[in-house]
């Protein structure tokens, strides 16, 4: 079986956001989806700081401290892009403006909990963002993360054993194995991703059943 | 005449005194006060409580002030980053209270306090660890937590021009907190790249509008515009 790795499995991100969107992109994996948005498309990436129209990272010397994105990386802004102060940004966020969010996370649960701010362990420091804003608000809740951990444990579970980030929020998983709608009545397999990895290996591999329908 | 220009960062924080809740703007470097904090911080002002996304970088700003001992409680979104360790110390020593809100809501508990709201519903961190003991309600199809709003006694803020009414104008990503603070708080205090004459700042790019606004100092050292 091979994987996908995590550039793969952002260009996999990529192909499903479609033209116009306003989409946010978490820090780590979720990032990487916009190196892969194709040419013919535009969207509108959000950074939660204050930015709508987000652009690649500067060249070396033109960075200004003045403008970073939510990772606190320096940052550009495309040509039609506007700037806000942090209560509208996430005003857009909860009030439903936003069309897709994009976010990693430690467990996805079979109705569409999630679960990526914390481990629960006593001594960590915890941290937790705008990644309870994004799971609530955006209409879209993509994840993208290693469908195991590094024992081997289904990330999809039947119910999150971390701390939550939201419930009944997650809409699509895309992870180095599989792609795999949030639905109502269940999971639901979009499509296999690791080449030479079979439904009923997946299944076995997965901590939940899936159902084998393709999403339209 | 009314002129809120103060000379120096000094005077503009002669009377924050100890126990005082001070709200610091910016987001990372972009739009944190670093001189006013740096005044702060030789005041000597003590068992203050800060509101700020983060709980500091590095050795500088927000995190000296925690540093030196100087911050009770933190109210913020996102504490632990690679970089925080005056905060980390802190904290695993039991020296600071820490009060984690998520980011939206952090903000809108600020903006509520400026607006005079008395408290609001939201669906951020309903079902989570961050609602635990908060009152709930089911509207309309969704479930919401009750927030309260969160009062300051002053605002330390940055923006980029300013004139002696007090009205301000950012750049960039830096505006990040700076209008909801100033809105929130008492009294707040706006260090500027550029004081300018009354009636150079257009009207229509004026973002937090004097009224929020009781001191303003120029801050020469402050980076030009690039």
């Amino acid at each position: 079986m091979k994987k996908l790795d995590r550039h793969q499995i952002a260009a996999r991100v990529a192909r499903d956001i479609p033209d116009g969107a306003y989409v946010n992109l978490g820090i780590g994996l979720p990032t990487l989806v916009a190196n892969h948005i194709p040419k013919d498309r535009e969207i509108i990436l959000h950074s939660e700081n204050g930015i709508l129209g987000l652009g690649p990272k500067p060249a070396a010397g033109t960075e200004d401290e003045d403008l970073i994105d939510a990772g606190k990386a320096p940052a550009t802004i495309l040509a039609g892009g506007s700037y806000f102060h942090h209560a509208d940004s996430f005003g857009m966020i909860r009030g439903g403006h936003i069309d897709i969010c994009v976010l990693g996370a430690f467990q996805v649960a079979a109705n569409g909990d999630i679960a990526n701010w914390h481990t629960g362990e006593p001594d960590a420091i915890p941290a937790v963002g705008g990644a309870m804003d994004l799971a609530a608000g955006a209409k879209q809740v993509f994840v993208t993360m290693e469908h195991l951990t590094k024992k081997g444990e289904s990330k999809i579970v039947e119910r999150c054993s971390y701390p939550l980030t939201g419930v009944r929020c997650v809409t699509r998983v895309y992870t180095d194995l599989a792609v795999i709608d949030v639905k109502p009545d269940g999971l639901h397999l979009v499509e296999i991703c690791a080449e030479g990895l079979s439904f009923d290996e997946l299944q076995k591999l997965n901590g939940v059943p899936l159902k084998y329908r393709a999403a339209a | 005449m009314i002129n809120k220009i103060c000379a120096t960062p000094e005077a503009a924080l002669a009377d924050l005194s100890d126990g005082a809740t001070v709200m610091i703007g910016g987001f990372g470097n972009a739009g944190m006060p670093a001189e006013l904090i740096d005044c702060l911080i030789a005041r000597g002002a003590k068992e203050l409580t800060v509101v700020n996304n983060n709980a500091g970088n590095a050795d500088a700003g927000l995190a000296a002030l925690i540093g030196a001992g100087r911050v009770r409680k933190i109210l913020c979104s996102f504490p632990r980053q690679t970089d925080s360790w005056h905060f980390d110390k802190a904290w695993r020593a039991g020296k600071i209270e820490l009060e984690l809100v998520p980011q939206g809501t952090l903000a809108e508990r600020i903006r509520a306090a400026g607006a005079g709201i008395g408290a609001f519903f939201t669906p951020t961190a309903f079902g989570t660890k961050l609602a635990e003991g908060k009152e709930t309600r089911h509207i309309n199809g969704r479930d919401y937590v009750l927030e309260y709003p969160i009062h300051a006694d002053f605002a330390l803020i940055k923006a980029d021009r300013a004139d002696r009414w007090g009205n301000l104008a950012y750049r960039m990503t830096a505006r990040n907190f700076g209008p909801i603070m100033a809105a929130a708080a008492k009294c707040t205090v706006a260090q500027v790249r550029e004081v300018i004459e009354l009636g150079q700042l257009d009207p229509e790019v004026v973002v937090t509008p004097g009224i929020f606004v009781q001191r303003v100092v120029r801050l020469a050292k402050m980076r030009k515009a690039a």
